[in-house]
């Protein structure tokens, strides 16, 4: 779907600091996302990945900096599905909201459950949860994925199947951003390491950060 | 990516309506569990009173009034409560559009399921009061004008105390006083027509009173619920 440039930018965050305890989880956070490009978040429990990821998002308010970004998707802790419609139901209603066509079989092929279309989502295992949540990424509309954490509860064709998903995206033109404690293997990827043991791992790309100090303790 | 048109608003409204129309369906004890109270706090009240029909009807209108308030309350507790946990809300206040076009189709959902089997109820309601029959149309009448304004304020309480453990008695705190103007109106309109008064004017206030709920509230809501997501 090549309608943006290579050099279009997808993302872009300038001088981003987030606050949560009266701790900076992360500040002077500059970086950006050009199409193609993704990014993996690591760091221990607490350093900020999910905040930051919906601080770009843009559910949480950041104390300081701005965000910049394409029409995005946000996978995160909680799924996002209705327990009490069926599997299709909540896809399609996903669908109409965001303007795309429902292309409910392909979708539900791509993520390993066909044939649970009509399934009601109460009775799924977590790991189908999930993968009925990662079916939203398959249906298109959003250039920019934001996922905390997608492999939390998949088995091992699940989290191949994340990695192979996040690559096609990336292939059509998309940008990604995941949190992870495990690398999800993704050819490319940028790391980001927030916490404590501050380092910024850059693969020699020259927009990528400043140094991230973790200021505790320091008022906003 | 491919820049996308946005779906219109009607689409969105109509999605979202069947989406809740399908929880309805998939879940119907829940939504009808606010009418069984109704009805029986009503019978409760009618036992209580002791069946006299003079005392009964002469305080039919605000009792009937009272419990309105109560039943609706009650549903209100749960109306965002599911879709929070579940991480549905996060993924409307995502859209990326306005979302108070979904939530507009989410209100009118649970207003169809209160307010408005309240009015198709209301005969039954009244009989059970002693409300001479006479009374039954403008209390239906009043019920229709009134009852849009306890769903859309409600529903604000409801957004700020979502993201609580045990919100259901701040809802009530936070959402019975705007219900005051409504029942002024509403069980003003009920005596002052069993006593054979022009109700007009009443029928007007409550109107006026949906209509600046229909205005003001889903902002409101909106609102509430961005404070409620923020870090949960």
């Amino acid at each position: 779907m090549p309608t943006k440039s290579g050099s279009a930018v997808l993302l872009a965050l300038r001088d981003l600091g987030c606050v949560r305890d009266g701790r900076w989880l992360f500040r002077h956070l500059s970086l950006e996302l050009p199409a193609g490009a993704a990014l993996e978040l690591t760091g221990p429990n607490g350093s900020g990945k999910s905040t930051l990821l919906r601080t770009v998002a843009g559910l949480d308010e950041p104390q300081a900096g701005s965000v910049r970004c394409a029409p995005h998707l946000y996978l995160g802790h909680r799924p996002g599905l209705s327990s009490l419609l069926t599997v299709a139901a909540n896809l399609r209603w996903y669908a109409e909201l965001q303007g795309v066509a429902p292309d409910l079989e392909r979708v539900l092929n791509r993520v390993g459950l066909a044939g649970y279309a009509e399934v009601a989502c109460r009775s799924l295992s977590a790991g189908q949860l999930r993968r009925v949540a990662l079916a939203r990424l398959c249906l298109g509309g959003a250039s920019l994925w934001l996922l905390d954490e997608p492999l939390t509860a998949l088995d091992a064709s699940g989290q191949a199947l994340v990695a192979d998903l996040i690559a096609e995206h990336l292939a059509s033109g998309g940008a990604a951003v995941w949190s992870t404690h495990q690398p999800l293997g993704v050819v490319g990827a940028r790391q980001l390491t927030l916490g404590p043991a501050v380092e910024v791992g850059v693969d020699s790309e020259d927009d990528m950060t400043q140094p991230l100090p973790r200021l505790e303790e320091t008022r906003a | 990516m491919t820049a996308l048109a946005r779906p219109g608003a009607g689409r969105v409204f109509a999605a979202q309506f069947r989406r809740e129309c399908a929880v309805v369906i998939a879940a119907p004890g829940e939504a009808l569990q606010p009418l069984a109270f109704l009805f029986l706090a009503l019978s409760l009240f009618a036992i209580g009173a002791g069946g006299d029909p003079r005392v009964l009807a002469a305080q039919a209108g605000a009792v009937l009034w009272v419990l309105v308030l109560l039943a609706t309350l009650l549903g209100l507790e749960s109306l965002f409560r599911r879709d929070y946990d579940e991480g549905v809300l996060e993924q409307l206040l995502l859209l990326g559009q306005p979302v108070f076009v979904p939530l507009l189709a989410k209100l009118a959902v649970q207003w169809l399921l209160s307010g408005c089997l309240m009015v198709l109820l209301a005969p039954a309601l009244a009989l059970m009061l002693y409300l001479p029959a006479d009374q039954i149309g403008i209390t239906m009448l009043v019920l229709l004008a009134g009852s849009p304004a306890l769903t859309l304020f409600g529903a604000v309480a409801a957004a700020l105390t979502v993201g609580l453990r045990r919100g259901g008695v701040l809802l009530a705190l936070l959402a019975l006083p705007l219900y005051v103007p409504t029942l002024v109106f509403g069980a003003g309109a009920i005596s002052l027509a069993g006593a054979g008064s022009d109700v007009t004017a009443q029928v007007y206030w409550l109107l006026a009173i949906s209509m600046l709920a229909l205005t003001v509230a889903p902002f409101g809501v909106t609102a509430a619920l961005r404070i409620s997501l923020e870090q949960s």
